[in-house]
């Protein structure tokens, strides 16, 4: 029964949804600039894009990503985002996924209209997070991880994924500058992207030199603490031509979860739950990797970029050092990878990052990203993860 | 009637740990052996569990040293921390204690000790210290 509902819904590669229009906050150290505030300048960009939408009217629900209500001692922050926006009295929930809470937005977000409830919705993101010092701001990300096990014995973010790099330099030879080229390439990307943070080239020297935060990672490997905020307009396919002539289709959505401490895990050089996403993903759009023109991945750290290659299927397990040192994955390559800068220049506020995702391939898929517009693009993929991995979404986007 | 056992959880498991013991619950209708212990077995949702006590010695699977250190962890850095896995089966995360850092390698073997005196707290958020350190 479930079965065929589901095919009946899920026919292989019909667009779930569509999206008509999207918004991005300015990423970086925006002082005095409070979420709500960074939330309500995504929202307006999207409104100008699309004029034909009545936002009183069409908008029914919002979905928002938002980690940690630490940051600003705000809570409740779904109506909080909503009202500020202009977008009361519709629904207002938030979601929680750690770095992957808008990941998980834009799910919900598409089951909502896929479930006819809603016509049209909102999914978006913020993290306010650069008021707090480094150590306040690494605490409340580490909040994502297993406290009695992991924090409690002395372990931070950037040494889980540290955790992951020797594990995957161990097994196949992966090494430091490889992961350095990632950053290399992603503020190569970034230094085109006009919202962007941190909009500044680095070289593999300073890469490679920059001090120990958890060894074998350095500072260049680490994405930045950032303010920002992003958001996409979903509506039904039928629904589409009516706010809009190019509409991105999501023609694939995968989630999963996984144990919440690394060191319950099989394997650290692979997230498993990535991986299912992916496979979800992939078979609901019925695409294969190599059709993927576009990717936007999870650069928190570089060795996560480096594996998400694998997981999503870009290269074979232990071949993502190969990949970034070939070059397959800068602009001009054949499957440029987070053309947007990523999470390593463009920012991480860590609420905002998948939707802000969907907003750079909504760019690409039709043909405004300017001087990182990558030819032709039809076909993308975003991959967002919250944690260590034991939440990931991935959707694969298709030109409308 | 059966003694009744301390709660399989992460209170007892560290209360253990305060007493220099490391202690994981057994699945008396699965085999699962679930380290730290939880009240419900995570293979087959069985609540009919026993404890069990773990050596403690097994094999280095990957390792980082952490350099930007948590505040409450600041005196201590650089510090290494790696996940083993426990002969029994298990794997746990710990600080590495008493070996220099170039001499970390993954695969080496270690074994569990714990910190003394103990911490009498064992109750959210500080509990007792267990580590590794070189078998």
């Amino acid at each position: 029964m479930l079965s065929l509902l589901k095919e009946e819904l899920l026919m292989v590669g019909k667009p779930l949804v569509s999206i008509v229009s999207a918004g991005l906050s300015k990423f970086g150290k925006r002082d005095g600039v409070y979420a709500r505030e960074l939330f309500a300048e995504a929202v307006s960009e999207a409104f100008e894009r699309c004029p034909n939408l009545n936002p009183k009217k069409d908008i029914e629900a919002l979905f928002v990503g938002h980690m940690s209500e630490s940051y600003e001692h705000q809570g409740h922050t779904g109506p909080t985002l909503a009202d500020w926006a202009g977008l009361t009295p519709s629904a207002a929930v938030r979601t929680e996924g750690a770095c992957a809470s808008s990941g998980v937005a834009l799910r919900l977000g598409i089951m909502s209209v896929l479930s006819g409830l809603y016509d049209v919705v909102m999914v978006g993101g913020v993290e306010k997070m650069t008021h707090r010092s480094t150590a306040e701001a690494t605490e409340y990300l580490a909040m994502a991880s297993d406290y009695p096990f992991e924090q409690w014995n002395g372990m931070t973010f950037p040494g889980l994924f540290a955790l992951m790099a020797t594990a995957h330099m161990h097994k196949y030879g992966t090494t430091e500058q490889q992961l350095a080229l990632v950053a290399v390439k992603n503020h190569k990307h970034g230094a085109l992207n006009p919202k962007a943070h941190m909009q500044k080239e680095v070289t593999l020297e300073q890469a490679l030199t920059s001090r120990v935060i958890a060894w074998p990672l350095k500072l260049f490997d680490c994405s930045l603490i950032t303010d920002g905020a992003s958001c996409v307009i979903l509506t039904k396919p039928e629904l589409a031509q009516k706010f809009t002539d190019t509409p991105v289709h999501v023609v694939g959505s995968g989630q999963a979860s996984d144990a919440i401490g690394l060191y319950e895990r099989e394997e650290f050089t692979s997230l498993r739950a990535a991986r299912l996403a992916a496979q979800q993903a992939y078979e609901m759009a019925g695409a294969k990797p190599d059709e993927v023109d576009v990717a936007e991945v999870h650069d928190c750290f570089t060795i996560a970029e480096i594996i998400a290659y694998e997981d999503m299927g870009f290269c074979k397990p232990g071949e993502g050092g190969k990949m970034i040192e070939e070059g397959v994955t800068t602009l001009g390559g054949r499957l440029p990878i987070n053309t947007s800068g990523g999470l390593k220049s463009k920012g991480h506020p860590v609420g905002a990052t998948g939707t802000a995702q969907a907003y750079e391939l909504f760019l690409q898929l039709t043909g405004q990203a300017e001087k990182r517009q990558v030819d032709d693009a039809e076909i993308g993929l975003a991959h967002n993860v919250g944690g260590s991995g034991a939440t990931a979404t991935v959707h694969i986007f298709k030109r409308g | 009637m059966a003694e009744a056992q301390p709660t399989f959880g992460i209170e007892s498991f560290y209360k253990f740990v305060g007493e220099g013991k490391l202690m994981g619950a057994k699945c008396n209708k699965c085999g699962e052996v679930m380290l730290p212990p939880r009240p419900v077995c995570t293979n087959c949702y069985s609540k009919d569990l026993r404890w069990i006590e773990l050596k403690g010695n097994g094999k280095l699977l990957t390792y980082t040293v952490i350099h930007v250190a948590p505040k409450q962890f600041e005196a201590l850095a650089p510090y290494p921390v790696g996940i083993v896995k426990l002969d029994e089966g298990p794997q746990l995360l710990g600080m590495i204690r008493g070996v220099e850092l170039d001499k970390i390698k993954v695969g080496m073997s270690l074994t569990v000790d714990f910190e003394k005196p103990s911490s009498t707290q064992t109750q959210w958020p500080t509990w007792p210290k267990y580590y590794f350190k070189p078998q």
